[in-house]
């Protein structure tokens, strides 16, 4: 079986996008909820009855094709700092990291696959592309759920759908959701509208760090929150007709930056990338907000580009329990600050200054569009 | 969007505060005809609300702590209670949704586009469920028979039954 820090030596392969374009939509995750018929669910079960439908489900979930040599753990076999950076990694939720007695993680070698069982339902499952790929990694996800149906009966009903713990979830119980990079909306005052607009459809928008409304780094995750009432196809094409749209008002508001405010835009990268090469104690939050104009610079032809995949690969390495990992001790708020910094410096010590970037069209189809998504 | 109470296309949508939490309500034409929301001599959600309708903008994320003890109706499988149902918005378990089918619905009234499954079906359900309702109407036809001492009828029946009774392939629900 795969341990833990073989799982963890390489970035999964939907964090540093291969030849995919993740300049706007980073990835794209799929969640399916599923329960076992008959069995009480997580949050009612007693521990025994928890351990029994571990020791129905844990095997089954082995012994899937995708999943032969994949880590499998129970929670109770991990640290608290591994199963953070599992959070971290988004290949467990927080809540899952909170379980122990019970429950276990199983993930795929390339991490892009993983179950979690008896977290708020007995299984939970997940598939993640890079890039917008919400249809391929549903795609991925169906034929593992498939695999599982014939050896465990889900629990399901002819008028409301698979069941779920809670009733926001009965029916497909899928959650599609993507990662989004705006920091062309942010930075041009416009990101209000756009959340405005996609909350009006009925999908969920959220900062992905960060508490509330505020979002570091301008990273958002726009989801599905409908799940009865809609096919599989009629949710994931929904949400990816407009994240597609979203996406084009980014890309559109990079360009408009660059041809009405380019100095702005210069100074902004240039003040992010001095910052980040000569700071000795950052915290996440502005390490975040920094990060994200390097790789906004690096989509626009400010650095290299594969200065983009480094920065999403420092997203993951900078958070508190990935920087407690490598140094294997306990850090105080400081010692992080001190830590992240180091690892900031040494993966941009050789990523070159700034470009100058000129606007290459004099006219680009944008000029005062309106925002509102259409439909 | 489609109405709260049957699946028709929602063109009339209601909000109101209630006790200071948003409540929305979402109908078509004729269910909003008959609910009386048309007639504009003061019409209130709170009275829809409260009678026993649509309570939608629910809040769905209120920790889960059942009590063991929960009063009400109780789910026969798990022993979840009605009270702790409506509390938590939770279900302990698969058969939950029969046991409390009325007050799931109260749940859903609003919380989704719609209130019936449209997507997928697990693989076999649908021979499990055609088998389950044959072989329901083959025992109520073997009960006539018998009644009416038409024994050679009963017998032919019996042999159907059983041999619907015999498993289906491993691929199907048991």
């Amino acid at each position: 079986m795969m341990r833990f820090s073989t799982l963890i030596k390489h970035p999964a392969d939907w964090m540093i996008g291969g030849e995919v374009d993740n300049a706007v939509v980073l990835t794209s995750r799929i969640r399916l909820a599923r329960n076992v018929r008959l069995l009480p669910f997580p949050g009612w079960a007693t521990a025994e009855q928890r351990r029994m439908a571990m020791q129905e489900i844990f095997p089954v979930i082995q012994e899937l094709r995708p999943m032969k040599d994949a880590f499998a753990q129970p929670l109770s076999g991990l640290t608290s700092v591994q199963k953070q950076v599992l959070v971290e990694r988004h290949l467990i939720s927080r809540e899952h990291a909170a379980r122990t007695e019970g429950s276990a993680a199983v993930i795929e070698r390339r991490q892009s696959l993983s179950i979690m069982v008896n977290e708020e339902d007995h299984l939970r499952m997940q598939s993640i592309r890079p890039g917008l790929n919400l249809r391929v990694a549903y795609d991925a996800l169906n034929e593992l759920d498939n695999e599982i149906q014939s050896s465990l009966t889900f629990a399901y009903d002819r008028k409301l759908g698979y069941l779920t713990t809670c009733p926001t979830n009965l029916g497909t119980g899928l959650r599609a959701s993507a990662m989004l990079h705006l920091p062309g909306l942010v930075l041009s005052d416009k990101i209000g509208q756009v959340l405005n607009a996609i909350g009006r459809m009925g999908l969920a928008v959220r900062g992905l760090y960060g508490e509330g409304t505020e979002s570091l780094g301008n990273l958002y995750q726009i989801s599905n929150q409908s799940t009865l009432g809609e096919s599989e196809t009629q949710i994931i094409e929904r949400l990816e007709r407009v994240i597609a749209q979203v996406a084009q008002h980014e890309t559109n508001a990079r360009l408009k930056m660059l041809e009405d405010d380019r100095l702005t835009l210069h100074d902004k990268i240039g003040r992010s990338y001095g910052i980040l090469q000569h700071a000795w104690l950052i915290d996440s939050k502005e390490a975040l907000n920094h990060l994200s104009l390097i790789r906004l610079g690096a989509n626009m032809g400010f650095f290299p580009l594969e200065i983009a995949r480094l920065c999403d690969n420092l997203l993951m390495e900078i958070q508190p329990a990935h920087l407690q990992l490598h140094s294997g001790r306990k850090l105080s708020p400081e010692q992080r600050d001190e830590s992240r910094g180091q690892i900031i410096r040494s993966h941009l010590q050789n990523v070159p200054t700034p470009a100058m970037v000129f606007s290459q069209s004099k006219n680009l189809p944008f000029s005062d569009q309106p925002l509102d998504l259409d439909l | 969007m489609k109405c709260d109470f049957c699946d028709q296309k929602a063109t009339v949508f209601l909000t109101q505060l209630i006790e200071g939490q948003m409540k929305k309500v979402c109908l078509c034409e004729s269910c909003a005809k008959t609910k009386g929301v048309t007639d504009p001599t003061g019409f209130s959600l709170a009275d829809m609300l409260l009678s026993g309708m649509p309570t939608s903008a629910l809040v769905a994320n209120a920790p889960f702590v059942p009590t063991r003890s929960g009063g009400g109706k109780k789910c026969p499988n798990c022993g979840f209670s009605v009270d702790d149902l409506n509390r938590v918005r939770r279900f302990g378990c698969s058969e939950c949704v029969q046991a409390f089918r009325p007050e799931v619905e109260l749940i859903l009234r609003g919380m989704h586009q719609g209130v019936t499954h449209v997507g997928k079906v697990p693989p076999g359900f649908e021979e499990i469920h055609a088998r389950d309702e044959k072989l329901e109407e083959l025992r109520q036809q073997l009960e006539k028979a018998i009644a009416q001492e038409n024994y050679e009828q009963a017998a032919s029946l019996r042999d159907q039954i059983r041999q619907l009774e015999l498993p289906l392939p491993a691929t199907a629900l048991p």
